[in-house]
C-alpha cells in the first residue's frame, strides 16, 4: 500500500515522461540524494570519505559504464580497467601540459580520450561475438598497460610509470581534504548517473537494447548496428575514463598504470553481475557490495582471531578471503543471477500490495 | 640476419607454442562439452602442480604423488560439477563464465592456504639443457626440456583423440558436445559426462602443471598461463584441439619472433618519429591478442571454430 502508483494522474505528456513516474520514487531519490550530499558529510569521518565512500563511487561510475555496454548493448568487455588507465593518464596530461586548464574539463577529456581508445577497441565487436569478443578486449587491456608503461610521455618520464595528481581547484576552492574529494565525487557520479538513466530510455539506450538482444533482428527493423555497438563502446569507455581519472585524481593521488590491472576489470565485472546487469541501480549495489565485502572480511577476521586468542596470520587471512570472496560469488550467482537489482524489484512488487497477500 | 639464429628462434616459438597449447586444450575440452568458458583452467594447473610438488616434497615417490594428485583432480571435478554447475543449469553463459572466475579465486585461495604460497621448483627428470647435437652440427641451441613438451603434447592429443573416438565415453562426450538435449534425449547421463570432461581437463591441467611447474617453478604466477592461453583459444577456435594445437604453434612462433626483432628493427625508427624514446620491449604482452584479433577480423570462428549461423 505504501509503494504504489495508484491515484497518481498523469495529466501533460511531461509527466507521463518524466524520469521517476512514481511519486514515491521521487522522494526516495531526493532522500538518498540529500542524505549522501548532506548528512553523510556531516557524520562520516576521514577512514569513512577516503577508503570507503569515494572508492565505492568511483567503482559504481566505473560499473555504471560497464553496465551500458556489457548489460545495455550486450558486449561482454574484459578492458574497462584499460579503459580506466586511458582517461587517469589522459586527465593527468592535460593537468599537466595545458597551464590553468579547470580540472572537470580535464576529466572530460580524460573520459573522450576513454572513448577514442573504445572505438577502436570496439571496432572488432563488428565482427565477433560473445567470449571472442572477450577475450579481444583481453588486447585492450594488455596493450593499453603496455604502453602506458613504455611510452614515457604519458607519465611524464617518471621512472616507473608513476603518475602523481596535482590538487584540485574548482573556481579558486581547492580539493584537499577526503570529505570535499568525496562531494566532488558524488557530484560527478550523481550527474553522470542521472544521464545515463535518461539515455537509456531514449532512442540511443532502447537501440542499445535492441542490438543486445538480437543484433540480426535490430539490423532488419533499421537500427544502424555499427554505430549502435561503436557508440555504445564510446559512452561505456567515456564512463569509465571519467571514473578511472576520478580514481587517480580524488581516491589514490599517486597511481601507476599496474594499479589498473585485469584484476580491476574482473572486479568491476563482478559489480555488474552481482549487482544486476543491465540496471543503474544495480551498478550501485554492486560496487557498494565489492568494495564492502574484503572490509567486512578482514573486520571478521580481527573479531574471530581476538575471540579465540588465535594469532592467523596474513597469508592464510588473504587466501581464506580469496576463498570466501569466490564463494561468495558463486553462491549469489546461484541463488540469485539476475543480482540485487531484481532482489529490489521483487521487494518493489511486495510493497505493492503490503501488508495485504493479493 | 642470421639465418640459423631465426630458426631457432623460430623452433623455440613453435615449442613454447606447444606448452601454450596443453593449457588451451584444457579450455577446449569443457567448452566443447558443456559449453562452459572454464576461466578456472589455470587456476586448475595451478592446484595440480602445487599439490604434486608438495607431496613429493614430503617424501611422496613420483608414481604416487601423480595418482593422488589425479584423485584429487578428479574429486574436484566431480564435486565442480554438483556445487556450481548443476545448480546453474540453463543459464546464459555468462553467468556460468562468472562462476569459473569465482571458482578460479576459490582455487587459487584454497591451494595456498593448504600448501603454503612460497615458490617451489619442480624437477621431473628431464633437462632444460640444448641438445648437444644439434648445437654441434647446426649451431641452433634447442632445448631438450621444450622438445619432450612437445612430445608429451602430442602423446597425449592422440591420447585423447583416441579416448574420444573409440571408447563407449567418448562417443557420449562428441554427443554432448554436439547436442545437449539430443543426447539427454537418447539416454546419456549429462551429470555423469560433465563430471567427466571435468575430471578430464583435470588431467590435462595436472600435465600442464607439470611441464609448466618444472620449467618456470610452481609459484602464483601459474595461474597467469591461462591467459597466455586465451589468444591461442581465439585463433584455433573454442570447440577444436586441432585448433588450440595449431592456434598454440601460430601463437608461440609468432610471439618469440615479435618478442626477438621487433624491439630491434622498430626502435629506432619510431623513436624518431615519434620524437620520444620508444622502447618495444615487453611486446609479447599483447603481441599474442593482436595477432588473435587482426585474425578474428578475418574468421570470426578462429581457425577451426563451429561456422556461426545467425537466425532470426
Amino acid at each position: 500500500m505504501l509503494y504504489r502508483e495508484a491515484g497518481q494522474f498523469k495529466s501533460t505528456y511531461a509527466e507521463d515522461q518524466q524520469i521517476f513516474p512514481i511519486r514515491q520514487d521521487r522522494i526516495a531519490i531526493a532522500a538518498l540524494l540529500l542524505f549522501a550530499f548532506v548528512i553523510v558529510p556531516l557524520v562520516a569521518n576521514q577512514y569513512w570519505f577516503a577508503a570507503i565512500l569515494t572508492p565505492l563511487l568511483i567503482f559504481a561510475l566505473a560499473a555504471l559504464g560497464l553496465n551500458i555496454l556489457t548489460g545495455y548493448a550486450g558486449q561482454l568487455s574484459l578492458g574497462t580497467a584499460a579503459f580506466m588507465a586511458v582517461g587517469a593518464f589522459m586527465a593527468y596530461n592535460f593537468e599537466l601540459r595545458i597551464p590553468g586548464m579547470p580540472i572537470l574539463v580535464s576529466f572530460a577529456l580524460g573520459g573522450l580520450c576513454a572513448a577514442a581508445v573504445g572505438i577502436v577497441f570496439g571496432l572488432p565487436s563488428l565482427r565477433i561475438k560473445g567470449f571472442y569478443l572477450a577475450v579481444a578486449t583481453l588486447a585492450c587491456q594488455f596493450f593499453v598497460l603496455w604502453a602506458m608503461q613504455r611510452f614515457g610521455w604519458f607519465s611524464n618520464n617518471s621512472t616507473s610509470g608513476v603518475i602523481t595528481a596535482g590538487k584540485i581547484e574548482i573556481l579558486g576552492y581547492e580539493f584537499a581534504s577526503a570529505g570535499s574529494k568525496y562531494l566532488l565525487t558524488l557530484g560527478v557520479v550523481a550527474v553522470m548517473a542521472l544521464a545515463a538513466k535518461n539515455l537509456m530510455r531514449s532512442q540511443t539506450g532502447r537501440s542499445f537494447m535492441a542490438v543486445r538482444d538480437m543484433d540480426v533482428a535490430a539490423g532488419v527493423i533499421g537500427i544502424p548496428i555499427m554505430k549502435t555497438k561503436l557508440l555504445a563502446f564510446a559512452i561505456s569507455s567515456f564512463y569509465c575514463g571519467v571514473a578511472g581519472a576520478l580514481y587517480a585524481f580524488c581516491y589514490l593521488g599517486t597511481v601507476e598504470p599496474e594499479a589498473f590491472n585485469l584484476d580491476l576489470s574482473f572486479r568491476i565485472l563482478f559489480m555488474i553481475i552481482i549487482g544486476g546487469v543491465g540496471s543503474i541501480l544495480g551498478s550501485f549495489l554492486g560496487a557498494a557490495f565489492i568494495t564492502l565485502l574484503p572490509i567486512f572480511l578482514s573486520v571478521l577476521f580481527g573479531g574471530v582471531s581476538r575471540l579465540l586468542d588465535i594469532e592467523i596470520s596474513h597469508a592464510v587471512q588473504s587466501n581464506f578471503e580469496l576463498i570466501v570472496f569466490g564463494g561468495l560469488i558463486i553462491f549469489f550467482l546461484i541463488v540469485e543471477p539476475h543480482g540485487f537489482a531484481r532482489l529490489w524489484q521483487i521487494a518493489k512488487e511486495k510493497l505493492r500490495l503490503w501488508p495485504f497477500p493479493h | 640476419m642470421n639465418v640459423s639464429f631465426f630458426f631457432e628462434v623460430l623452433l623455440g616459438g613453435l615449442l613454447a607454442g606447444v606448452m601454450y597449447s596443453l593449457v588451451a586444450i584444457g579450455f577446449v575440452l569443457i567448452y566443447k562439452a558443456s559449453g562452459v568458458f572454464n576461466f578456472a583452467q589455470g587456476a586448475m594447473v595451478f592446484l595440480a602442480a602445487l599439490t604434486f610438488v608438495s607431496l613429493t616434497e614430503r617424501g611422496v615417490p613420483f608414481v604416487v604423488a601423480l595418482v593422488i594428485t589425479l584423485a584429487v583432480m578428479i574429486v574436484l571435478g566431480i564435486a565442480i560439477e554438483k556445487v556450481v554447475l548443476r545448480p546453474l543449469v540453463n543459464q546464459p553463459p555468462i553467468t556460468l563464465f562468472m562462476a569459473t572466475i569465482g571458482l578460479t579465486f576459490v582455487l587459487e585461495g584454497l591451494s595456498q592456504l593448504v600448501w603454503g604460497s612460497q615458490p617451489h621448483g619442480l624437477e621431473i627428470g628431464i633437462k632444460d639443457e640444448p641438445i648437444g647435437w644439434l648445437l654441434d652440427n647446426a649451431g641452433m641451441s634447442v632445448s631438450q626440456f621444450d622438445l619432450s613438451a612437445a612430445g608429451i603434447a602430442g602423446v597425449m592429443v592422440a591420447a585423447l583423440a583416441l579416448f574420444f573416438q573409440y571408447t563407449r565415453i567418448g562417443r557420449a562426450l562428441r554427443a554432448v558436445a554436439d547436442d545437449h538435449q539430443a543426447a539427454l534425449a537418447v539416454g546419456i547421463p549429462l551429470k555423469h559426462i560433465w563430471a567427466i570432461v571435468w575430471t578430464v581437463a583435470g588431467f590435462v591441467a595436472l600435465v600442464a602443471g607439470l611441464m609448466w611447474g618444472s620449467r618456470n617453478g610452481v609459484q602464483y604466477a601459474l595461474t597467469f598461463i591461462a591467459l597466455k592461453a586465451l589468444p591461442v583459444l581465439i585463433l584455433g577456435g573454442f570447440e577444436s584441439i586441432p585448433g588450440a594445437i595449431i592456434g598454440g604453434l601460430i601463437v608461440g612462433a609468432s610471439e618469440k619472433l615479435a618478442e626477438v626483432y621487433l624491439p630491434q628493427l622498430l626502435n629506432a625508427p619510431l623513436t624518431n618519429m615519434l620524437g620520444t624514446a620508444v622502447n618495444l620491449q615487453g611486446i609479447e604482452s599483447w603481441f599474442a591478442y593482436v595477432i588473435a584479433l587482426l585474425f578474428l577480423l578475418v574468421r570470426p570462428q578462429g581457425l577451426f571454430g563451429e561456422k556461426i549461423i545467425d537466425r532470426v
